[in-house]
């Protein structure tokens, strides 16, 4: 299978199971497209009547061309053979499974009022609650007990607003800094906040102890202000602003995301995160809101050509930017050609429910954050363990080969199947898709590899 | 190849074989919470 798109100026051919990607001119690129389907000398006859007016263009030329492309075929590196044929959920050469990352809802409570907010202002439905250190530490143990081989272990504090929970989130990485050495595993913390009870002593403690810090901001102040107010009305920006530039500035290189969310009222999203770039952020991320449809901020089907033409201004900024020295990274457009994660990791996705688990405060086990307001996906808790494999089950069974959708669908590779919680809350069925967020995905890509293609042109 | 450039990239298909060693990053446990793409995580396997 292969992808073919023209961007900027430019014709990109993406051959999906080998991962290559080409960049060719536009004899070439039509070439290519007919190249599975049209037999050898009426192709060229085609191809000599569209391109034979141009200078340079004549029928030896474009036999040189076929024998490139057939070069190409026989390297593996275009038409390459769909590796993945004959797998299913059952057979899929993803290895023994084994827990490796936590999201620890330490705060169902927050002191803030965000009106889009999937976890509904932090109780996610439910009722306000701490996490107790009695609770964290059994996540803990159970983390590590069936982590298996697994040394790198992930744990995310996340709410709710964490910070309201502050010395419960200190004791339990102190506990698994004890804990790692005896079993010889690495933890990995995340913070995920608000920002508005950020104080010194959170900069110093999180810029030593967590590997990454993920900060709620959704970058202009009206817009910021527009959905992120506290419960007295008031917008947030001027307080957290301040606490997040003297984190950053303290972190010492080490990682962090300015996390935003755009909606229907900001569709102009590349301003906010140009607003961050220019208040000195490097890192950052900006997500299209999830919500019912009927929300008043919901994004539409009449919004997507304006988020795709954004996307492409978004690429084309960075690349300004980055040739200028003032390059920032956005989170979607991260793409390692040459490196990356490995076809197993494609083909299960985010580990939902298998690899990944959400603890509420009160120590109930959810597939992932998204479920945890939904009592029918809770799969056990901290003391029995999973005490519902079914469920377990049919996430392990969520992945590219099993999907329909996602078979025949070119983006497969790099979205693994996509978000479960967002194809059950779009379908009903954590193996559907969610089709807005799949355009939106695909544009990211297109855009991302775009960016690399171009960045390639600039220095040549 | 005179109208074809192709960019070094990571051969998918060997890595059915090399890979899997499950030591990467789980996506949502990065910045996104709201959606899945996985394909901006770093491999970490030193045997890759």
């Amino acid at each position: 299978m292969i992808h073919q798109f023209e961007l900027k100026g430019q014709h990109i051919v993406l051959d999906v199971y080998s991962g290559a990607v080409h960049i060719v001119d536009p004899v070439a690129y039509d070439m290519i497209s007919l190249y599975e389907n049209t037999p050898r000398e009426e192709l060229l006859l085609r191809m000599l009547e569209t391109y034979g007016h141009l200078d340079g263009v004549d029928e030896a030329e474009l036999r040189e061309c076929l024998s490139d492309i057939d070069s190409l075929v026989a390297a593996g590196k275009l038409f390459s053979k769909d590796p993945l044929r004959g797998l299913n959920g059952t057979n899929l050469p993803k290895g023994k499974p084994a827990l490796k990352a936590l999201c620890m809802h330490v705060a169902h409570t927050c002191n803030l009022n965000c009106q889009y907010c999937f976890a509904r202002q932090g109780n996610y439905h439910g009722e306000e609650a701490l996490m107790s250190f009695e609770v964290g530490k059994r996540a803990l143990d159970m983390l590590i007990a069936q982590s298996g081989s697994r040394r790198n272990l992930e744990v995310d504090f996340f709410g709710g607003e964490p910070l309201l929970n502050w010395q419960v989130v200190k004791d339990l990485v102190t506990y698994a800094r004890e804990q790692e050495k005896e079993h010889n595993k690495n933890f990995r913390f995340t913070l995920t906040t608000n920002g508005v009870l950020i104080d010194d002593d959170v900069i110093d403690f999180v810029n030593r102890e967590m590997h990454n810090v993920v900060l709620s901001l959704d970058g202009r102040t009206e817009v910021h202000d527009h959905l992120r107010k506290n419960y007295a009305g008031e917008g947030s920006y001027e307080i957290i602003l301040p606490k997040f530039q003297k984190l950053v500035e303290a972190r010492g290189g080490k990682d962090y995301y300015m996390r935003g969310t755009f909606t229907h009222h900001n569709l102009d999203f590349t301003q906010d995160i140009f607003h961050m770039a220019d208040l000195g952020f490097r890192e950052l991320s900006m997500e299209p809101v999830v919500c019912d449809p009927s929300d008043p901020y919901a994004l539409t089907e009449e919004d997507l050509p304006k988020l795709f033409a954004q996307y492409e201004v978004l690429a084309e900024e960075m690349l300004r930017r980055e040739q200028a020295g003032k390059g920032f990274t956005f989170y979607h457009y991260i793409l390692d050609l040459a490196g990356g994660p490995c076809l197993p990791k494609r083909l299960v996705g985010c580990g939902s429910g298998t690899e990944y688990l959400a603890v509420t405060p009160t120590g109930d086990l959810y597939p992932c954050h998204q479920f945890v307001s939904e009592p029918e996906f809770c799969v056990g808790n901290v003391w029995d363990g999973v005490t519902k494999p079914e469920v377990q089950c049919s996430f392990q069974d969520c992945n590219i080969c099993q999907n329909a959708q996602c078979r025949d669908c070119w983006a497969k590779l790099y979205c693994a199947g996509g978000c479960a919680a967002n194809a059950h809350h779009a379908t009903g069925d954590i193996r559907g898709i969610y089709a807005y967020g799949c355009e939106l995905f695909k544009k990211r890509i297109e855009c991302a590899i775009w960016l690399q293609v171009a960045a390639r042109a600039g220095k040549a | 190849m005179k109208r074809i450039q192709t960019i070094e990239t990571r051969d998918l298909t060997a890595s059915l074989k090399t890979g899997g060693c499950g030591e990467c990053q789980t996506s949502c446990q990065s910045a996104c919470k709201t959606s899945c793409g996985l394909v901006n995580q770093q491999c970490e396997n030193e045997n890759a």
